[in-house]
């Protein structure tokens, strides 16, 4: 993986206790801003991401659309969503939104993982998977309210936009934003990018005529950090399905509080029984070593 | 473009029609985006599809395929009539004043005055000014008689009309004579009912986009701009010119040419297509616009009298005439040519110029081939075959020539046109064809200038070397030219001067270095030549400064006169890379250098008001200084710089007028000095203006046993198909790319959904698509992107097609497409004035394949 130690942990999946070093540095939180109503879906951000992360190409098949495919794959991370939606005067909008990770500041995917450090939530907002750390299990992508992990059944693991957390740590903007013709995506604080968006939804109604244009930031997860402008803001479901109140399942939210401590419960009289086995059994004895077999250091 | 892309984000209105930027240039179109961010600005669509410019766009207005001029003359009239016009512009700055000869007439039956319906062209006599001075407040009089010529001598040609030097106007406009009100007439057929009724767009519908367009002149405020942008939409129709003449007359009418943010914009299509056309890639100019000689030039003389126009303009008024130079840019042009064998003896060598004697434009040199009077061709940097029109034509004109010299990156449809699809093995056999295939270099693998749609020319540097035996373009046409010259000297030849006497003195002939081509392509003095005027000398041997040092006595040389100063003695300016925008206007005059003279805004002497003060002072680019008695400014003067604005020079410093031009006089354009709409040549309906003469009069149908029409109101084929570009693949090349074939992996044809439910089409069944002359197959794409139209009250259905896709590729070579080309259904026809050929606007069928 590429290099994050520029980035502090603020939230480690399945680890007991704080994350190392959280609050020792002030960190600004980061945001992606999409602008909907400039972004002409070029997919020169697809491109980008596939092409700085080494995503290797996978076949797509024409599915009546623009769309590059249905969802983002494991090895897509950034797809940019067509769809031709009908006001109620009979006109058609073309609508175009990059679909990719939120970065929810409340993450589904880092609540609902056991895996200690599989996933992380760096103190700048970025939500990042550590591949060498999952297990597989896949809770991740049923904890997603966006529906964006994907597992690639060849390695186990699964994957997801970084928010370029290797090219952030070093100061750089994301692939993507670098990609961006027209400018509808920018790169900055959350503030600064909750600031322009709420100036652009500001215009979009005093200029252009779009009474609902508004920002989408979900609280329902804590806010994102990445965030929309969208023409009419009380439908967010017209951009192929961007939910208009995203959840993470009660099961997951539910396991943080009820069963993790029942687990640790668990893990207690475990190590009660380790040290009622030493005290009646004893300290461990040591092995007589098998003999090497051509040259091959086996441990039995 | 007038203007340039990124004078784009100073504009308050943008029409965007005949173009998809946001598809097709999606770099540009950030300068669009900024416009609406930081101005406000307004964007209408119009277009037969919901593209994803129009996605962009405040207001979207589906056209049918074609009928654009109708829509702009409908636009026209509408300005003039809710008085959305720059009076004072139009008075002085255009030929709205000037007076037509009496016997003009308009095309109220389809014809201008003047028609030969046997030979299908125009006498244009009458399309001329009339001579004689202020007429207004005169009564009306015929024009008076020509004078007697003197006797001709026996044998020779009367000598074509001309323009008057001393024309008639009338600054009031009221002469009925005068061009604007034979333009109101001309538009006053354009009511908002018969653009309905021919484009297809609803009444209310149309009025709104025109009263929006035309808003920037509500109450007569010359503040606001607007802009028009175009592309390949606008020219591939069989009256393409004229659809953009259209669009210039609105910009003169409403004021908006020459000022930061208006312009009548053209984008090209590819990175260099704009340097192609300067350096003359088309048959009938030489580089910088000089006009091709033709067999009736028998010596320079008579050339330069052809070429080099005289001025034209009202008796009080100057005209800077700057065509006037033709001489000397033109003997410039022949010592970089031939070098000391062009001497002042032998007419600079002029007879060593090709001599143009018919149609050289893409679909004749097809056409000639298929007739067997073209041997062989070479196709660098172009796919012949995919390109069409009608590519079954072009297949089968490759059958017949004698060989092929294909330079390419990748094995493609012109190389390996003998695998076209329904060429069997037994065909094959018969096919004769030598072809030799060269590997060439890839945009990346070369040094040299790109020349934008802006008119910039940016150099850019080696990104990598070709691979394998691959060779840079200059290396493979500079062995061929050493080579054949080297036969010449050998075996001699009918002509060989031109041949063994080109320059060709490059350091390393057989791969000559490009920047030493473009600095001799910029020129330099060949002897001491000094301005009297600064009394500054350009030493002999030095590079030129530009085309004012340009002289017509064989002291200077220049490959194009235009480029004149993109590489001076100060260095490569075309390789400047400064950022300063101290005007903020997006000029950023040390960046590259754009032709002419580094003016990033042409004609921008119309962009202030008779006195030379700016029309807006927030966007000022030039103005006259009083004090210095000069016209200075953040821009380079598109203007004679000491021509006070009391003396009244125009500033349509091109035109031996001086003006912008609403009518067209003589022989510039072959199908009327005003645009006439006309239906394309394959059309659902018959025209109806004048049902009699329903396509342009002057285009010809081509008359091979290939060549094959759909008549008017077509029975059979009865839906308009339109192709076009995707966004994720450059033209034939990017099939080979995984990346891109990824982002859209195989052939579509977008169909309307409500023509889909009726022939029960679902999306993603594949579908055939047929025209009078061949078949198409891909997956439907159902959209409701594109709605069915009436089209004077019937419903008609438009289909369109990209046109990426041919036999060879990663997906046709893994057999998962049909292997047809977009361009076998479309007809050989050409526009007459461009010979661009109408790709937009043909007629199909479409059933379940």
């Amino acid at each position: 993986m590429a290099d994050r130690k520029a980035l502090q942990a603020e939230m480690i999946s399945g680890h007991s206790g704080p994350a190392p070093g959280h609050g020792m540095q002030r960190d600004l939180e980061v945001c992606k801003l999409v602008d909907t109503t400039t972004c002409i879906g070029c997919k020169a951000c697809e491109v980008a991401c596939a092409e700085w992360n080494d995503l290797p190409f996978s076949p797509t098949t024409f599915d009546n659309t623009y769309q590059t495919m249905p969802e983002t794959r494991w090895n897509f991370w950034n797809l940019i969503k067509f769809n031709e939606h009908q006001n109620p005067d009979g006109t058609i909008q073309w609508l175009m939104r990059k679909d990719q990770c939120m970065h929810c500041a409340d993450p589904g995917c880092l609540a609902a993982c056991p895996a200690d450090g599989a996933i992380v939530k760096y103190a700048n907002g970025i939500v990042d998977f550590n591949q060498e750390n999952c297990i597989g299990c896949e809770f991740c992508v049923s904890g997603c309210p966006f529906n964006i992990p994907r597992f690639n059944p060849a390695t186990k693991r699964v994957y997801k936009c970084t928010l370029c957390s290797d090219r952030v740590g070093e100061g750089l903007e994301p692939a993507c934003i670098k990609a961006c013709p027209t400018g509808c995506l920018k790169f900055g604080t959350k503030d600064d990018m909750k600031f322009i968006a709420e100036e652009r939804t500001k215009q979009l109604r005093d200029n252009f005529g779009w009474k609902n244009a508004g920002v989408y930031d979900p609280q329902s997860v804590g806010g994102t950090h990445v965030i929309y402008v969208l023409h009419d803001a009380t439908d967010p479901e017209r951009y192929g399905n961007l939910p208009s109140n995203p959840q993470i399942p009660w099961s997951y939210t539910v396991w943080k509080w009820l069963f993790k401590p029942v687990l640790g419960t668990f893990a207690l009289f475990g190590f009660l029984g380790v040290v009622l086995h030493y005290v009646t059994s004893g300290p461990r004895r040591t092995q007589p070593e098998p003999p090497a077999k051509d040259g091959a250091n086996v441990n039995v | 473009m007038t203007n340039g892309w990124i004078d784009i984000k100073n504009t308050d209105m943008m029409l965007i029609m005949g173009g998809n930027p946001a598809e097709n240039h999606p770099c540009g179109f950030k300068w669009a985006v900024e416009a609406k961010i930081h101005r406000n600005a307004k964007t209408i669509v119009v277009d037969p599809r919901l593209t994803r410019t129009a996605a962009n766009a405040d207001m979207y207005v589906q056209i049918r395929a074609g009928a654009d001029i109708a829509f702009l003359g409908g636009v026209i009239r509408y300005a003039v009539e809710n008085s959305r016009i720059a009076k004072d512009y139009l008075v002085n700055y255009t030929n709205a004043s000037f007076i037509i000869k009496d016997g003009f007439a308009l095309p109220e039956d389809g014809l201008f005055s003047g028609f030969d319906p046997e030979k299908k062209v125009y006498d244009k006599k009458t399309w001329n000014y009339e001579e004689g001075g202020d007429l207004a407040g005169k009564p009306v009089a015929a024009t008076p008689p020509e004078k007697t010529p003197p006797p001709l001598p026996a044998g020779a040609a009367p000598p074509p009309p001309a323009l008057p030097p001393n024309v008639a106007f009338d600054l009031t406009l009221q002469h009925p004579r005068c061009v604007y009100q034979l333009l109101k007439k001309q538009y006053e057929r354009y009511t908002p009912e018969m653009v309905e009724r021919i484009t297809g767009i609803p009444k209310d519908q149309f009025l709104k986009a025109a009263d929006l367009f035309t808003s920037v002149r509500k109450d007569g405020d010359m503040k606001k701009v607007a802009t028009i942008i175009y592309a390949v939409g606008w020219t591939q129709h069989s009256f393409g010119t004229q659809i953009i003449r259209t669009a210039a007359i609105l910009q003169l009418l409403m004021g908006n040419v020459g000022r930061a943010g208006g312009g009548v914009n053209a984008l090209r299509g590819h990175s260099n297509i704009q340097g192609a056309t300067d350096m003359a890639g088309i048959f009938d100019i030489l580089p910088g616009y000089l006009k091709m000689p033709n067999p009736a030039d028998v010596d320079l003389a008579t050339f330069l009298k052809r070429t080099t126009p005289t001025e034209s303009k009202p008796d009080p008024w100057e005209s800077f005439n700057y065509w006037s130079n033709t001489p000397k840019f033109t003997v410039s042009f022949l010592k970089a040519m031939y070098g000391a064998a062009a001497t002042k003896e032998n007419d600079w060598a002029f007879n060593y110029l090709p001599k143009i004697d018919r149609n050289y434009s893409w679909v004749n040199i097809w056409n000639d081939m298929y007739e067997g009077k073209i041997k062989g061709i070479f196709a660098f940097g172009m796919n012949g075959v995919m390109i069409g029109p009608d590519s079954n034509k072009n297949i089968d004109a490759l059958k017949k020539a004698d060989w092929l010299v294909v330079c390419e990156i990748y094995p493609d449809e012109t190389s390996e046109f003998w695998r076209a699809p329904g060429i069997t093995a037994d065909d094959q056999k018969k096919i004769n064809t030598t072809v030799y295939r060269l590997p060439g270099a890839g945009f990346a693998e070369k040094d040299g200038t790109f020349v934008n749609s802006a008119r910039w020319l940016q150099w850019k540097n080696v990104a990598v070397p070709p691979p394998g035996q691959a060779r840079l373009d200059q290396e493979i046409l500079a062995t061929i030219f050493l080579k054949v010259r080297e036969l010449y000297k050998k075996e001699g030849g009918k002509f060989p001067d031109p041949v063994l006497n080109a320059t060709f003195a490059y350091t390393n002939p057989y791969n000559p270095s490009l920047a030493e081509v473009a600095k001799e392509i910029n020129g330099k003095a060949l002897a001491d030549i000094t301005d009297p005027k600064t009394n500054t000398t350009i030493k002999a041997g030095q590079q030129l400064p530009g085309f004012a040092w340009l002289k017509d006595d064989g002291t200077t040389i220049s490959g194009n006169w235009l480029y004149c100063g993109s590489w001076t003695e100060a260095g490569a300016m075309m390789q400047r890379r400064g950022t300063d925008d101290p005007s903020g206007l997006g000029i950023y005059p040390n960046w590259g250098w754009s032709w002419p003279a580094n003016r990033r805004v042409l004609y921008n002497r119309a962009s202030c008001d008779v006195d030379g003060k700016p029309w807006d002072p927030s966007r000022r680019q030039v103005w006259w200084d009083e004090a210095k008695q000069s016209w200075v400014g953040v821009d380079v003067p598109d203007f004679k710089v000491d021509s006070a604005p009391k003396d009244h020079m125009g500033p349509f410093i091109m035109n031996p007028d001086g003006v912008g031009r609403l009518f067209v006089p003589l022989g510039g354009m072959q199908d009327g000095p005003f645009p006439e709409f006309y239906e394309p040549i394959e059309s659902p309906l018959a025209n109806l203006l004048h049902p009699n003469q329903s396509n342009n009069p002057v285009v010809k149908r081509y008359k091979t046993d290939m060549d094959k029409y759909a008549s008017t109101g077509d029975k059979e084929y009865n839906i308009i198909c339109t192709t076009y570009r995707l966004t994720e693949h450059y033209h034939y090349w990017t099939k080979n790319n995984p990346m891109n074939v990824q982002l859209v992996p195989e052939p579509f044809i977008e169909v309307p959904a409500e023509l889909a439910d009726r022939m029960g089409i679902r999306g993603g069944e594949k579908v055939k698509v047929t025209s009078a002359r061949s078949h198409y197959i891909a997956k439907a794409m159902v959209t409701r992107r594109i709605r069915p139209m009436q089209i004077d009250g019937k419903e008609t259905f438009q289909i369109g097609i990209p046109i990426h896709w041919g036999f060879r590729g990663i997906v046709e070579d893994e057999d998962r497409t049909a292997k047809t080309l977009a361009n076998q259904l479309t007809p050989t026809i050409i526009d007459p004035n461009a010979f661009t050929p109408e790709f937009k606007g043909f007629l199909v069928k479409i059933e379940k394949a």
